[in-house]
C-alpha cells in the first residue's frame, strides 16, 4: 500500500469501479480502521475502505499539525467604555471552535475572537483582561479545578475589576459557580459563570447572545455574587443571571436548560437594548471594599450517594472506611433511604464522617421529623439541608472539610446548614415550582 | 430566432432535488408529512448569528436583515417538528430508510456508493436551517445517465435535510414553518454536458422517472425542485435555482442563453458608443423637489411618508436600459433586480420606460433639466426609498453598470414562473463545509447494500409491459408514452383516476390530443392538473363524449370555465333525447305524414343530431327515432 499522509492530494480507484479525488485528512477517533478520510473539493468528506483500492498520490503536501498554544495565555484589550472586567476562559463548548477544514475542535477562544464575537465587551470595558486560563471540558473538573478557578478569579478582584466573567462548560458549570459563591469570602463584584448548549462556530449558536449579555450584568447588577448567565427560554429573547448557589441544568440540550431552584433567578438581561432587570430583591449587595479574600481548597473526600429501592447499605460502610469524611444522600421524597440503612449510617457519622441529607426530589425542602425514618436518621446524626440544591449540599461540605480542618463534624454540620450565600433556607412561594405542560 | 446552441458552447448541468418518502425525517422521527393547515401551533423566535469567515450562500438582503439582527420566527405545528428541528438536541442518526432509497436511486443511476458517510454541515443563515447549517452528505459518486446526444455523467449523490418553510416576511422578521425541515431530499447532480435546452429536459425527465418508479419518493408541489448551471462559451457560469415545473427547463435555458447574448450586444453598444465605466458616476442627486408636484400615485405617497426620490444620471445611455434582454425583461429589469436584492427598496423607474407611472413628458423635461442631461442622448435611474436604503440600492446598481462593459457577471438566479429569472445573489464562492460533529460516520456495509437490493427500480422496458399489460394501452401508444416527459402525469392521472377513466383514454389524451393542440398553438402547457382531471373523470363517468376532449382543453385552456362547458356538451339523457325527436317529429308532422317511415328517418336524424351532436350516441339517437316514428306514424 501506498503511504498516505493527511494532506496528501490523491487519487483512489476503487475495485467496484468508485474513482476519487481529494485531500486526505487526519484520522480521528471515529474514522474505522483501514478507511480513509477524503474531502472532496466540493468540500464534501466522504469514507473511503482501502479494501480492494488503488492509492495514488497526486501531490503530497503533508503538513504537521500545529500544536497549541501555551496555555495561561493573557492578552488585555482596550475598550471605548468604563468597565474594567476580567475574562476567564477554562474551555467548554462556549470556547470551542471547529476547524473548518478537519472538523476537529479546539478548545481556545481568543481575546480577538470574543471582542469580534461579543462586540459590547469592547463597547462597555475600558480594559477588558482575557486569560487563556485552562481548556477542560467541564465533565473533567475535579475541586482541585475548583481551588485554581477561585484563585485566579480572586486574582482578578483584587486587582480591582468591576466583575469577573468565566467561560465554563455547562455540564458541571453550576458546581464549580457553587464552589466559587463558597470560596470567593467578602465579594464585592458580580462573578459570572456563562456556557452555551450549542457550540459557537455555529450561526445559531447561544454563546453570543449569553456572552453579550455578561457587561450588561457587569455594569447594572446591584448584587455581588456568584452567577450563572444563560438563555431564559427557548427564545432569543432574554438571558437570565442564576444564583450560583440556586441554579442546576435541567435539561441535556436546550439553550433555557438552566434554570434557578426552589428560588427565582436574580434578574433578566435583554441584549438588544442592553436592558437589565433585577427579579430578586434577596441578594447580597455590592460593596467598594476590596478586602476580598480567597479559601479555595476543597476536599475530595466527599461522596454523593443517591437512595434508591433496594439500597446496598453497606455503600456507607464502604464509605466511612474508605476515609470518606462527608456523604450527601439524595434521598427521597421529604429526605429518606431504606430504614435498614440507618445503622451503617449510624457507624459513618459515629466514626467522624459527616452525612448531610437532600432529597432527590429536587424541588422543595428536606424534612426529617415528619416520618419515623426521618426521625431515626436525625437521632442517627444525619443533618437535613433544608432546601439547598444537593449539588450545592455536595460542594458546599467538600469546601467546609476543606477549609476548616480544626472543626469536629458537630461544627461541620453546623456551617453547612447557615446560610452563607443565599443557598439556604429561602421562604418557598407557590410560584418557584414550574408549571409542567399538560398537553394543552 | 434560431439558436445555435451547438455553436454558442452551450452547457448545462442540472442539480435535482427531490424529497424522498421516508417514514421519518431525516435527522429525528418526526413525520415527512406537512402540517395542514388547522394545526395547532407554537412560536419560537431567535436570531442568527455570522461571523466574517463563514459567510456561505447568502442572498445580500438576508445577510444586511441579519446583520441588521432580523427577527426569525419558527412555527411549530404540533407533531411535525420536535426538539432536533428547533436545534435544541442533537440530531439524531441518519435516517436509515432514506439512506436506502437514495443508494437504490444511485444504483440505478449507475453511480457508486461511498464506503462511509459523512455529514457535513453546509452555512445557510437565512434563518430557513434553525441550525444556521443544512446538513448534507455525500451517498454516491459517478454514475450517468443515458441520452439519444449521448449520455449524461451524474457527478454526486447528496443525501440532504429540507429546508423550513418560508411563509411570511417583512423587513423586520421573517417566519418558517418547521414542518419541512428535516425532509430527506435526494440531490444528484449531473456533469455539465448537456447541450440543448431539450436535452436538458430528457435528462431531467429520465432522472425524474427513475426516482419515480422508486416507488419511494414524494409526489406533488414543492417536492421537486431542478436547479439549472448554465454557461455559454463566451458568457459565463449561471446557476439558477427553483425551476419546480419539469417543462420550464428548456424555456429557462433559452431565455438564459438570450439573456447572456443580449448582454454580450450591450457591452459592444457601450463599447460603440465609447463609454467607459469611469463615466458611470457614482453620485446619485435627491430630485424630490422637482418630483414634488408629479402625479405618480408612488412618488406622491412615498414623498408624504417622508422619503425621497434620487436619481442617477447616465450620460450617453439613452436606450439601453430599455433593451429587451430576453421575453419581457429589459436591462432596467436587471438592475432593478440589484437594487430590490440589495437595498430592499420597490425597485427603480429608468429614464427608458418613461413617461410611465404617472410621471408626465413635462416631470421627464424637468428631471432632464435639472440633471443637466440631453433627453435624446443621456438616460437616469429613478429610486424612490429613504437614503439608507437607496444608497445600499444604487451602489449594488451602479457596480452592476460598470459590470456591463466587462459582460455577464457570475449571478445566482431564481426562476420565476414563465421561465425567466432574477438575479438572487452573487455566486458563493467554495461552500462553506464542514463537518457535522454530533453524528458518527456510517459504514455502507453489506446489510445496507443487501436493503438497497431489495428495491428494484423498473427500467424503461419494464414501464412499457406494465403499461401494455396492466393498463391495457395500446403498444403504439405506450411506446410514445415512456419516451414523454408527459409519463408523469399519466401516472399521476391513472392514480388519480383508477376506476373512472381508463388509462387509453388518459395517454391519448395526453400523447395526440395535447399534442395536437399543442402543434395549432393551442397554448395546452397552462392547463392545470385539477382541470385535465375534471375532463377526464368527465368522461370516465359518461357525462361528455371522449371525441369533445380536445374541445374540452381548448375551452378551459382559453380562461372559460369547465362546468359551464359541461353544461352546453353533457351528454343528453334518453327522456332528453327523446323529447328532442318528438319535437323534431312534431314540428316537421306534415313532411313525416307525406314522406312515410323509411324517407323521414334520415330528416328527422339530421334534425336532431344538430342539436345532440357531440351529446348523444349516433346509434341511440338512430333507435329512438325509429321507435319515435313508429309511434307518430301509427295510428
Ligand atoms: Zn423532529
Amino acid at each position: 500500500m501506498v503511504d498516505v499522509r493527511p494532506g496528501d492530494f490523491i487519487r483512489v480507484v476503487k475495485k467496484g469501479g468508485l474513482v476519487v479525488e481529494g485531500v486526505v485528512l487526519p484520522s480521528t477517533e471515529f474514522t474505522s480502521e483501514k478507511h480513509l478520510v477524503v474531502k472532496l473539493s466540493n468540500g464534501y468528506n466522504i469514507g473511503i475502505s482501502l479494501d480492494d483500492a488503488v492509492i495514488e498520490v497526486l501531490a503530497e503536501k503533508y503538513t504537521k499539525p500545529v500544536v497549541s498554544e501555551e496555555f495561561r495565555e493573557m492578552s488585555i484589550v482596550r475598550g471605548s467604555g468604563s468597565l474594567k472586567i476580567g475574562f476567564v476562559s477554562t474551555g467548554g463548548t462556549i470556547v470551542s471552535k471547529v476547524e473548518y477544514e478537519t472538523g476537529a475542535v479546539k478548545p481556545a477562544l481568543s481575546a480577538s475572537d470574543l471582542v469580534e464575537f461579543a462586540p459590547d465587551f469592547r463597547e462597555l470595558s475600558s480594559e477588558l483582561v482575557v486569560v487563556d486560563f485552562m481548556r477542560k471540558l467541564s465533565e473533567n473538573m475535579t475541586p482541585e479545578d475548583w481551588s485554581h478557578i477561585s484563585e485566579e478569579v480572586g486574582r482578578h478582584l483584587k486587582a480591582g475589576v468591576d466583575g469577573v466573567v468565566v467561560a465554563h462548560g455547562t455540564d458541571t458549570m453550576s458546581y464549580t459557580a457553587a464552589a466559587l459563591a463558597f470560596s470567593l469570602r467578602n465579594l464585592g463584584n458580580p462573578v459570572l459563570l456563562v456556557g452555551a448548549q450549542r457550540s459557537s462556530d455555529r450561526p445559531s449558536t447561544d454563546a453570543l447572545y449569553n456572552l453579550k449579555a455578561c457587561p450588561i450584568v457587569v455594569r447594572d447588577a446591584p448584587f455581588a455574587e456568584v452567577a450563572v448567565v444563560m438563555h431564559g427560554t427557548t427564545d432569543d429573547l432574554y438571558a437570565l443571571v442564576h444564583r450560583g448557589v440556586r441554579v442546576r441544568k435541567m435539561h441535556s440540550s436546550r439553550r433555557d436548560a438552566f434554570q434557578s431552584i426552589n428560588d427565582i433567578p436574580l434578574a433578566r438581561v435583554y441584549i438588544r437594548e442592553r436592558r437589565f432587570e433585577l427579579l430578586n430583591r434577596r441578594f447580597l449587595p455590592r460593596t467598594r471594599s476590596s478586602d476580598i479574600y480567597v479559601l479555595n481548597k476543597f476536599s475530595n473526600k466527599v461522596s454523593v450517594v443517591k437512595s434508591y429501592p433496594g439500597i446496598d447499605c453497606e455503600i456507607f460502610d464502604y464509605l466511612a472506611d474508605r476515609g470518606y469524611r462527608g456523604v450527601v444522600i439524595e434521598g427521597t421524597g421529604l429526605g429518606h433511604v431504606r430504614e435498614e440503612c440507618v445503622e451503617s449510617i449510624k457507624r459513618a457519622t459515629d466514626s467522624g464522617v459527616v452525612v448531610a441529607m437532600a432529597t432527590q426530589t429536587i424541588f422543595g425542602r428536606v424534612d426529617l421529623d415528619v416520618y419515623t425514618t426521618g426521625r431515626k436518621l436525625l437521632k442517627a446524626g444525619v443533618v437535613p439541608v433544608d432546601d439547598m440544591v444537593p449539588e450545592v449540599a455536595f460542594v458546599k461540605l467538600s469546601w467546609l472539610l476543606g477549609n476548616f480542618p480544626e472543626d469536629g463534624p458537630a461544627e461541620i454540620k453546623l456551617k453547612l446548614v447557615s446560610n452563607m450565600a443565599n443557598e439556604i433556607g429561602n421562604s418557598q412561594s407557590l410560584e418557584v415550582f414550574p408549571r409542567w405542560y399538560h398537553g394543552d | 430566432m434560431e439558436i445555435e446552441y451547438r455553436k454558442l458552447g452551450l452547457k448545462v448541468g442540472l442539480e435535482i432535488h427531490q424529497q424522498l418518502d421516508s417514514k421519518f425525517k431525516l435527522f429525528c422521527s418526526c413525520p415527512t408529512k406537512l402540517a395542514p393547515e388547522n394545526v395547532k401551533y407554537r412560536e419560537v423566535t431567535r436570531n442568527l448569528w455570522l461571523s466574517k469567515s463563514e459567510l456561505g450562500e447568502i442572498d445580500p438582503a438576508a445577510l444586511y436583515e441579519i446583520a441588521r439582527g432580523r427577527k426569525i420566527v419558527y412555527r411549530i405545528p404540533e407533531g411535525h417538528a420536535c426538539l432536533v428541528e428547533l436545534d435544541e438536541e442533537p440530531p439524531h442518526d441518519i435516517n436509515r430508510e432514506a439512506l436506502v432509497i437514495s443508494l437504490s436511486i444511485a444504483k440505478a443511476l449507475n453511480a457508486r456508493p461511498v464506503d462511509e458517510v459523512y455529514v457535513m454541515r453546509k452555512i445557510v443563515v437565512d434563518g430557513s436551517n434553525t441550525a444556521g447549517f443544512q446538513r448534507t452528505a455525500i451517498i454516491a459518486l459517478g454514475g450517468s445517465i443515458e441520452d439519444e446526444d449521448g449520455a449524461v455523467g451524474i457527478q454526486t449523490i447528496a443525501l440532504e435535510e429540507d429546508a423550513a418553510r418560508k411563509i411570511a416576511e417583512e423587513s423586520d422578521y421573517v417566519v418558517y414553518n418547521l414542518d419541512r425541515l428535516g425532509i430527506p431530499l435526494i440531490e444528484i447532480s449531473t456533469a455539465p454536458d448537456i447541450g440543448t435546452p431539450e436535452q436538458a429536459l430528457r435528462v431531467a425527465y429520465r432522472i425524474g422517472l427513475i426516482m419515480r418508479l422508486s416507488g419511494k419518493v414524494k409526489r406533488g408541489i414543492g417536492t421537486i425542485r431542478q436547479d439549472l448551471n448554465i454557461s455559454i462559451e463566451s458568457g459565463e457560469r449561471i446557476e439558477v435555482k427553483g425551476v419546480d415545473k419539469l417543462e420550464l427547463i428548456p424555456k429557462v435555458i433559452t431565455y438564459e442563453v438570450l439573456r447572456q447574448l443580449s448582454l454580450l450586444d450591450i457591452r459592444e453598444e457601450l463599447r460603440r458608443r465609447r463609454l467607459k465605466p469611469e463615466d458611470i458616476s457614482e453620485f446619485y442627486i435627491d430630485v424630490s423637489e422637482v418630483m414634488k408636484d408629479c402625479r405618480s400615485r408612488i412618488i406622491k405617497t412615498s414623498l408624504d411618508r417622508g422619503m425621497k426620490v434620487y436619481a442617477l444620471p447616465l450620460p450617453g445611455f439613452k436606450g439601453i436600459l430599455g433593451r429587451e434582454v430576453c421575453s419581457g425583461r429589459r436591462f432596467g429589469t436587471e438592475l432593478s433586480d440589484y437594487a430590490k436584492a440589495w437595498g430592499s427598496v420597490g425597485g427603480l423607474i429608468h429614464s427608458d420606460e418613461l413617461p410611465a407611472y404617472g410621471i408626465s413628458e413635462k416631470d421627464l423635461e424637468s428631471l432632464y433639466k435639472y440633471l443637466g442631461l440631453n433627453g435624446d442622448r443621456d438616460a437616469f435611474i429613478l429610486i424612490v426609498s429613504d437614503y439608507e436604503r437607496a444608497d445600499r440600492a444604487f451602489k449594488a446598481v451602479i457596480n452592476r453598470l460598470k459590470y456591463a462593459f466587462i459582460g455577464v457577471p457570475k449571478e445566482t438566479r431564481a426562476a420565476n414562473p414563465d421561465g425567466t429569472t432574477r438575479y438572487l445573489r452573487p455566486q458563493p464562492g467554495a461552500a462553506r463545509m464542514y463537518p457535522e460533529t454530533d453524528i458518527l460516520p456510517l459504514r455502507v456495509d453489506e446489510s445496507i447494500l443487501r436493503e438497497v437490493e431489495k428495491i428494484a427500480i423498473p427500467r424503461p422496458e419494464d414501464v412499457l409491459r406494465i403499461l401494455v399489460e396492466e393498463h391495457g394501452i395500446s403498444r403504439e401508444l405506450a411506446s410514445q408514452l415512456i419516451r414523454d416527459p408527459s409519463l408523469h402525469l399519466y401516472l399521476d392521472l391513472v392514480e388519480e383516476l383508477r376506476d373512472i377513466t381508463s388509462p387509453q383514454i388518459i395517454a391519448s389524451t395526453l400523447i395526440v390530443h395535447m399534442k395536437s393542440l399543442k402543434r395549432d398553438g393551442i397554448e395546452v402547457d397552462r392547463i392545470s392538473y385539477i382541470d385535465l382531471v375534471k375532463i377526464l373523470s368527465a368522461v370516465g363517468r359518461g357525462e361528455i363524449a371522449k371525441e369533445v376532449i380536445p374541445e374540452a382543453i381548448k375551452v378551459v385552456v382559453s380562461g372559460s370555465s369547465f362546468e359551464d362547458f359541461l353544461e352546453s356538451r353533457r351528454v343528453l339523457s334518453v327522456e332528453e333525447l327523446e323529447k328532442i325527436v318528438e319535437e323534431a317529429i312534431k314540428s316537421n308532422a306534415d313532411l313525416v305524414k307525406s314522406r312515410g317511415f323509411e324517407r323521414s328517418i334520415g330528416l328527422i336524424m339530421g334534425k336532431v343530431m344538430s342539436v345532440a351532436r357531440g351529446r348523444a350516441d349516433g346509434a341511440l339517437v338512430n333507435t329512438l327515432v325509429r321507435k319515435k316514428l313508429q309511434e307518430f306514424l301509427t295510428p
